[in-house]
């Protein structure tokens, strides 16, 4: 279970606060107006930023400092790729960031590269992949890694609507399979209902609880209606 | 059409002033038989003492770049901001405060002294890499911390959260960026070195001391050697000729200055505090220090400052303000002549700025007096030859600036423009001047104040008659009366800061523009 304990980020003037649970395996989307915290949120929970007051606990143990050393994984929009290391060296630095990886790590890298459909890539650059390619490559190191938290901040927002389908899809299944608890920062009520079974919505420099998530927008509260306007799914 | 036609007669002028006076002073040297060995240690001495002096800049400025990079701290702004000033210093009184802190009788000498040590002596080589890294350092961690914080957060983030050491942080990110900048940046720095002509003068002289300029100088004022210092200048040219062709394999930085205000968001600051705080301070220390120490020296002595000081600063104001004029007039017509024209004509717009960097003040200079020579006396024309030379010295970093955001304005707004019909008048004076007076301020001001702190021609051309205010503030180190060098040191950095501030402010305006 990953516990956000009593917790305030304050940062540049801006504060949020957060406190409430998730169950191990979820799929949570994390809604709200640009400026609420949503961002915020990810960055505290991955440890980028350091809490005011408060804990982030995973099964009732306090997380370690270090962002290297949380249980978990984290895709950005952009930029999760190092544009000098091939497709393979990129998903095998989630193994070992210093790229010294044994035949047996070598072989899980690309049998990770295969999982996401991106087998025949293992040698290419960043350059030379798709937009969809890049999302692709960044699941497949979240996936060598096997950490049980997942944390997506509008990973695939720049791509088409039907590759985004595609992507989020892709990213329910291997979540789900392995058993993944899983955070992802969306702008699109379509997109949280596609992947999530639960939102939490960030409003105001408050994180609200996670509600179930087709209720949530069959009967949304009045701050989510002004957010959603006649846009609801 | 008007636009082509000036900017062809810019390019057909700066390539006589350059290629030109070049192959006049070709034609005129002796050749290579005419140098001595003395000469060819010149050339050696030259070569070693720019890869020294750019190796040492770039290696220091590393660590420095990177812990203002990482580490936000109260001041660091106003340290970033006085990073940029060496650029504009005069360089001899960067000189003047390298000698009252690390000079025979300056702080370090006297403290050593005082211990029973023997005291420093920094004339000749030391000298010489010493000035060269104190005016450079502060240029390529610039450049660098530039290059660092255009990196995306994110993967700082990505490595952050994979955990990775300080090494695989190097090869990940930091290597690929230092990769990419520190070879252009040392390029950048070995031309600077290359034609550095005033701390040579300065500081350097005898045997391991002596660079090619220096060499040309001598050969014209001491041994009245017109066909030596041609044969000189040659080699000179030669030589940056052919480190400015690597220009084009290995492209020079940029110097915009964009992103040095971004405040950084490092996990990794606190784990290097203490080592990061020593580079900062270090770095700090070695550029307040020197010119503390003139100015607090200067301040002391105001009053000692001889009274030649009125006509040396009019005639330094008045090179200052023609030479300005000068470079900004070119600047503008090769900017609005290449910025929309195919890659060719804006590579050969780029070379012409390169010319402008490789050439040396002192190979135009002697290929001027040879042009001159048989049809008048040289020694007349200092001034104007001054203000064209600096002028033609300060065009390549003009266009630096100018020049993308010429190019920018029109990628903008061309297609506006055209939909709209707008006549040339109008996107000149509301569109094109307004979007340019910036940029125009920001090169007016670097244009003025380099053109105040010069002492190359007017050193090679002036009589004894003639004051500029860093040739009188020479003179007056020349004479061991460093009380009035620093006073006059005083007036020569605020005349300089002024103009670059006046021109600065100007281009910014009262209004905001986008």
């Amino acid at each position: 279970m990953l516990q956000l304990d009593r917790l305030l980020y304050q940062q540049d003037g801006f504060s949020l606060t957060a406190d409430l649970q998730i169950a191990s395996g979820d799929r949570v989307a994390v809604i709200g107006p640009s400026g609420g915290g949503k961002s915020t949120l990810l960055n505290g929970i991955a440890g980028f930023l350091v809490p005011r007051e408060g804990q982030v606990l995973w099964n009732g143990k306090p997380m370690p400092d270090h962002p290297g050393e949380r249980p978990l994984s984290i895709l950005f929009q952009d930029h999760n790729l190092f544009p000098h290391l091939t497709v393979l060296d990129n998903v095998a630095i989630g193994l070992r960031p210093d790229m010294r990886l044994s035949a047996f790590q070598k072989a899980q890298a690309i049998s990770a590269l295969d999982q996401v459909g991106l087998g025949d890539k293992a040698m290419a650059h960043p350059r030379d992949l798709s937009g969809g390619q890049k999302g692709r490559a960044g699941l497949a190191r979240a996936l060598l890694r096997q950490r049980p938290i997942l944390l997506l901040d509008e990973p695939f927002a720049a791509l088409g609507p039907a590759l985004k389908d595609e992507m989020l899809e892709l990213t329910r299944q291997i979540v789900h399979q392995a058993g993944i608890t899983a955070l992802m920062v969306t702008h699109d009520p379509q997109d949280a209902l596609n992947f999530a079974q639960y939102a939490i919505l960030v409003i105001d420099g408050r994180a609200q609880a996670p509600a179930p998530i087709g209720p949530l927008f069959d009967h949304p509260p009045p701050a989510l209606q002004a957010y959603l306007g006649r846009r609801a799914p | 059409m008007l636009r082509i036609v000036l900017g062809g007669v810019v390019l057909i002028a700066l390539l006589i002033f350059s290629l030109g006076t070049a192959l006049v002073v070709g034609l005129q040297g002796r050749g290579l038989a005419a140098l001595s060995g003395a000469d060819w240690s010149a050339v050696k001495f030259t070569l070693w003492q720019a890869s020294l002096s750019a190796g040492l800049s770039i290696v220091m400025a590393i660590p420095v770049a990177r812990a203002l990079a990482r580490q936000s701290f109260p001041g660091r702004q106003a340290l970033i901001t006085l990073l940029g000033a060496p650029f504009i210093l005069p360089v001899i009184v960067g000189v003047l405060g390298l000698l009252a802190v690390f000079g025979r009788a300056g702080w370090i000498s006297s403290a050593l002294d005082w211990a029973g040590f023997a005291k420093l002596s920094i004339y000749g080589a030391p000298g010489v890499v010493l000035a060269h890294v104190f005016f450079n350092l502060p240029l390529v961690t610039r450049l660098l911390l530039q290059a660092w914080t255009a990196i995306p957060a994110e993967r700082f983030r990505v490595a952050e959260s994979l955990g990775a050491s300080p090494w695989a942080y190097f090869r990940l990110i930091e290597g690929p960026m230092l990769r990419a900048t520190a070879p252009g940046a040392f390029l950048l720095v070995f031309l600077l070195c290359l034609t550095s002509f005033v701390v040579a003068l300065a500081v350097g002289g005898g045997p391991r001391g002596t660079t090619i300029e220096l060499a040309i100088y001598q050969a014209f004022r001491l041994d009245f050697d017109l066909g030596k210092a041609a044969s000189l200048a040659l080699v000179q040219f030669t030589i940056c000729g052919a480190v400015s062709l690597l220009a084009f394999i290995v492209p020079l930085p940029q110097t915009n200055g964009l992103g040095l205000d971004r405040v950084p968001q490092r996990l990794d600051g606190p784990r290097h505090r203490l080592w990061d705080g020593f580079w900062i301070f270090g770095a700090g220390a070695f550029l307040v220090l020197p010119l503390g120490a003139v100015l607090l020296r200067g301040l002391r002595h105001m009053l000692e400052v001889p009274p030649q000081i009125l006509t040396a600063s009019l005639t330094s104001l008045t090179i200052a303000i023609v030479s300005t004029a000068l470079c900004l007039a070119m600047a503008l017509s090769l900017s609005l002549a290449f910025a929309r024209r195919g890659s060719l004509a804006r590579s050969l717009a780029e070379a012409t700025g390169i010319l402008g960097l490789a050439s040396s003040p002192l190979v135009v200079g002697t290929g001027l007096f040879v042009l001159i020579f048989p049809y008048a006396q040289p020694m007349n024309f200092a001034l104007s030859i001054t203000a064209a030379v600096n002028a033609m010295m300060a065009l390549p970093f003009a266009l630096r600036v100018l020049m993308p955001a010429v190019q920018e304005t029109y990628g903008d707004y061309l297609h506006l423009r055209m939909s709209l019909g707008m006549g040339s008048w109008i996107w000149i004076t509301r569109i094109l001047g307004p979007r340019l007076r910036r940029p125009i301020g920001f090169s007016a001001g670097l244009a003025a104040a380099l053109s105040m702190g010069d002492l190359g021609v007017i050193a090679l051309f002036a009589d004894p008659d003639l004051q500029t205010l860093p040739l009188m503030l020479y003179r007056l180190m020349g004479a061991y009366r460093m009380d009035q060098a620093a006073a006059t040191a005083v007036v020569l950095v605020v005349q300089s800061l002024f103009l670059f501030w006046m021109f600065d402010r100007g281009g910014r305006g009262h209004a905001t523009i986008g």
